[in-house]
């Protein structure tokens, strides 16, 4: 079996899988990093939303080997520290999970927006695909335009 | 155990002194019978049952008739801990309760921890979950065991300083006296374990000094969740649980005739292949490689149960069902409506852990019913229920489903038949096409007018059977003598009530049984029959020439549920100018002694009409967490937004179309409003009503007739985008 090196929150990390193993099970499964979540295993609700080299990306349908040599940044590696990043600082100010379990996806997704995109207009925010079933949509537009300042 | 407190409050319930080295407060449940709320007015429409006597009243009378302990603890490290009997699944009671504890034991918010507790079968159907009814069924023994635990303590900072006890306060999880000094609770939890007659008083505080209930609150488990520390069961470190996923049949409950594994077993990683009564389950070393391995089984399946059943044929069959509406003699209104089935969809899938051994097992699941889920795993495994474990764990959203528990019993199957602990879940295909769904429906509903009155409503709903079986909420129905003729048109009688002044009022739910897995959606039966109901009270203005507002402020019963639509309509600004191919539209609701009212404004100038901006105003009584009551008000928006517009599931001879968020069309961003106002109105009465499932009906209701106005069509089928 194969073994693939990456940066993983900051920490340099091997293992090894099976070329085509999905992403997200060498996380939860074999590194024990549960913040990605499962939602559908084919890139359609995001749920599992966190950053390659520091883009969005879904690890339910991204490869183990196309992360070798990359950084991966999930939920967990986010905050510098004990210091929430500021769309987690926004998440809590607006009060925006309620069960939490999309949340994850959100966040990273909305972060990468704001990385690329300061001031995303509400089309922008319209474009995130990240499905929440217990529809928390108006505070995530909220908190996302509380974290650039708006 | 030691003294009992007198007995306090409407309903009221006898606190008891635990035997442990630190204060230990139980309410002994079971005090006294519970009399039903008071019926409102109902004049001239009589009474229905849900006037008198809803699903809300039975959850606290069990509550209240099991002879089980809710117990609050105060710890030496100045802990207070309260084991709640409820599931969190996102509907924020674990923040509610804690700071209802906090209220009245005058604890720092921060220093309460509301855990889930473990499945207890001492207590039963009263530790089941649903009906929007667990700050209902709470309020009062959580209030009672606090306020009691507080007694204590400041009676034990008395005895401690020899004080008078009426001398001392109480604030930041400590006792403070006039001179200053302050004693810490746990510093004096050991202490106040040992008080057994408490020098001051043990009734609850007056409404007046609250200072923690009433105010926004953001959810205690906020940063775990922004964090990625927040576990679900899957999430949850139990060595050496094996990852687990199930192959099921291509029609629902299709069986399996024979199965070669041969590959399977060979591929990377896989630990076991094993045949459970619903398909054949692979357990390998991670998800990845047991799905990998569960598309290489090679699986003779038998018939389903409804292969030969497809959406038409339901319809038809409900149609045929539907009792005929008697003639009026008087102008009318009327209209036949449909809504199609849909599913839970909870972003978490289905899931648990269990480890099953010689003589014992242990489960982690998110359910709300746990002792329900206790027993069925003990049966499936041949344990009895004092040998099973079950710990309930946060959910991934439920919306009705996790009423049942699946994946609980599978888990324990599989784990006992490899002697491994498995961690088991569902996909989403397994998720959508094996899962349960809100049963479709069809509605018959006439209204006849005269002489500016509502003089008849008759409304005649046929459904396919919701499920109540196996769930807690189905045995409590049948417990509490609502057996005969069905569970589902017993709920239905108290769950439904039209809200209106409509003269003589003729509501009745005919079911007819699929053999399919169904199951109670976010407000069962009211956000098809309330919706249906809505659409014809803005059809009933229209022809009757008057404004949908006016209309409904004109025959409302109370005065109540006039101020939450006066609210939406002066905040939403009802009656604007909108450009052509846009229109506003209301919708009203009350049940579980709580009032809604929601406005939209809807854009249907393209092929995926959208609502632009939403307005809720919300009346529970008793606003425990605002901010928490907002939130619930914006999901059962976008859950109304949801059902009528676009979210449904196809049934084609006996299997579901829909497969995941793919086709299965929930919103997302670009079809959520862009802006909502939530208004919670202050409180009008002294005790919460319920809020989970509130604000369903009255958004779908909102949503439709919307569209209506904006398309000038009338709205009958459901999701209109199907």
């Amino acid at each position: 079996m194969p073994t693939y090196t990456f940066t993983l929150n900051g920490r340099s990390v091997s293992v090894d899988a099976p070329s085509t193993m999905p992403m997200l099970w060498v996380l939860r499964d074999l590194l024990g990093v549960t913040g990605p979540k499962y939602g559908c295993g084919v890139g359609v609700c995001r749920a599992c939303t966190s950053h390659l080299n520091g883009a969005a990306f879904t690890p339910c349908t991204t490869a183990v080997s196309d992360c070798a040599g990359k950084k991966v940044t999930t939920i967990e590696g986010l905050a510098n520290g004990s210091t929430l990043h500021p769309v987690q600082q926004a998440w809590l100010d607006e009060d925006v999970a309620q069960c939490g379990y999309c949340q994850p996806g959100q966040i990273m997704a909305a972060a990468a927006l704001l990385k690329s995109n300061k001031k995303p207009t509400d089309a922008d925010i319209d474009a995130i695909q990240n499905v929440c079933r217990c529809g928390t949509y108006a505070r995530i537009r909220a908190a996302i335009k509380r974290a650039a300042g708006e | 155990m030691g003294h009992f407190d007198r007995a306090l409050g409407r309903r009221r319930f006898l606190t008891a002194l635990v035997a442990a080295p630190t204060l230990t407060v139980a309410a002994r449940l079971g005090a006294d019978a519970l009399a039903p709320a008071a019926a409102g007015a109902v004049v001239p429409s009589p009474a229905q049952p849900a006037d008198l006597t809803d699903f809300g009243d039975l959850m606290a009378a069990a509550t209240a008739a099991e002879t089980s302990l809710l117990v609050l603890q105060v710890t030496t490290d100045n802990r207070v801990v309260f084991q709640l009997p409820r599931a969190e699944v996102g509907q924020g009671v674990t923040t509610a309760l804690a700071m209802i504890v906090a209220e009245e034991l005058d604890a720092r918010l921060s220093d309460v921890d509301t855990p889930l507790s473990d499945a207890r079968s001492d207590m039963g159907l009263a530790q089941s979950t649903g009906g929007s009814t667990s700050v209902r069924s709470l309020w009062d023994p959580v209030r009672q065991v606090a306020a009691a635990a507080r007694a204590r303590l400041v009676t034990a900072a008395a005895q401690q300083w020899n004080v008078d006890a009426n001398t001392l306060t109480t604030h930041d999880t400590a006792v403070w006296s006039p001179d200053g000094r302050s004693a810490s609770y746990g510093s004096l939890s050991a202490a106040a374990a040992k008080v057994l007659v408490p020098a001051v008083s043990t009734a609850p505080k007056s409404t007046s000094a609250y200072t923690v209930v009433g105010q926004p609150t953001t959810r205690v488990d906020a940063r775990d969740i922004v964090t990625g520390k927040a576990r679900y069961a899957l999430d949850q470190p139990v060595a050496g649980a094996l990852p687990t996923v199930v192959a099921r049949p291509p029609t629902i409950n299709g069986t399996v005739v024979s199965y070669d594994a041969s590959t399977a077993k060979t591929m990377p990683g896989v630990v076991a292949v094993t045949q459970i009564p619903t398909g054949i389950a692979v357990t390998a070393q991670t998800f990845g490689q047991a799905m990998d391995a569960k598309a290489a089984l090679n699986i003779t399946w038998g018939a389903g149960t409804i292969d030969s059943v497809s959406d038409s044929d339901i319809q038809g069959n409900l149609a045929a069902a539907t009792p005929p509406l008697a003639p009026v003699l008087t102008p009318y209104v009327e209209g036949t409506f449909n809504f199609a089935f849909v599913s839970h969809a909870a972003m978490e899938v289905l899931t648990a852990v269990a480890d099953v051994r010689s003589g014992s097992a242990e489960v982690w699941t998110a359910t709300k019913s746990p002792t329900g889920a206790q027993s069925a795993v003990a049966s499936a495994v041949g344990l009895s229920t004092n040998q099973v474990t079950l710990h309930v764990v946060r959910g991934g959203g439920s919306f009705g489903r996790r009423l049942f528990y699946e994946p609980a019993v599978e888990a324990a199957q599989v784990s006992k038949a490899i002697g491994r602990p498995v961690r088991l879940m569902w996909t989403r295909n397994d998720d959508m096409r094996h899962g349960r769904l809100r049963p479709r429906s069809y509605h018959r509903v006439r209204a006849g007018y005269a002489l500016g009155n509502v003089t008849t409503y008759q409304h005649q709903m046929a459904s396919v059977t919701v499920d109540f079986s196996g769930s807690d909420t189905g045995t409590l129905l049948a417990n509490d003598g609502y057996a005969s003729p069905t569970i589902g048109t017993a709920f239905f009688g108290i769950s439904e009530a039209c809200p209106y002044n409509f003269g003589v009022v003729t509501e009745a739910l005919t079911e007819v049984t699929y053999k399919m897995h169904t199951g109670s959606w976010r407000s069962v039966y009211s956000a098809l029959a309330r919706t249906a109901e809505e659409i014809i009270v803005d059809e009933l203005a229209r022809a009757m020439g008057q404004d949908p507002v006016a209309f409904r402020l004109q025959f409302l019963k109370t005065d109540a549920e006039r101020a939450v639509v006066s609210k939406v309509a002066s905040a939403g600004n009802w009656g604007q100018a909108m450009a052509a191919g846009t229109a506003q539209g209301v919708g009203f609701h009350q049940e579980y002694r709580s009032r809604a009212a929601c406005l939209v404004n809807i854009d249907c100038t393209t092929s995926t009409p959208r609502v632009t901006r939403a307005v809720l105003a919300v009346d529970v009584g008793r606003p425990v967490n605002p901010k928490g009551l907002q939130a619930q008000a914006m999901s059962g928006l976008m859950d109304g937004i949801a059902t009528v517009l676009y979210a449904g599931n196809h049934l084609k001879n006996g299997a579901v179309v829909e497969g995941s968020y793919a086709d299965f069309h929930y919103p997302r961003q670009a079809t959520a409003p862009r802006q909502v106002d939530v208004y919670v109105l202050p409180a009008t009465g002294s005790t919460p009503g319920g809020a989970g499932e509130l604000c369903v009906p009255a958004a779908a209701a909102a949503v439709a007739n919307a569209y209506a106005r904006a398309t000038g069509t009338k709205p009958r089928n459901f999701p209109i985008n199907f």
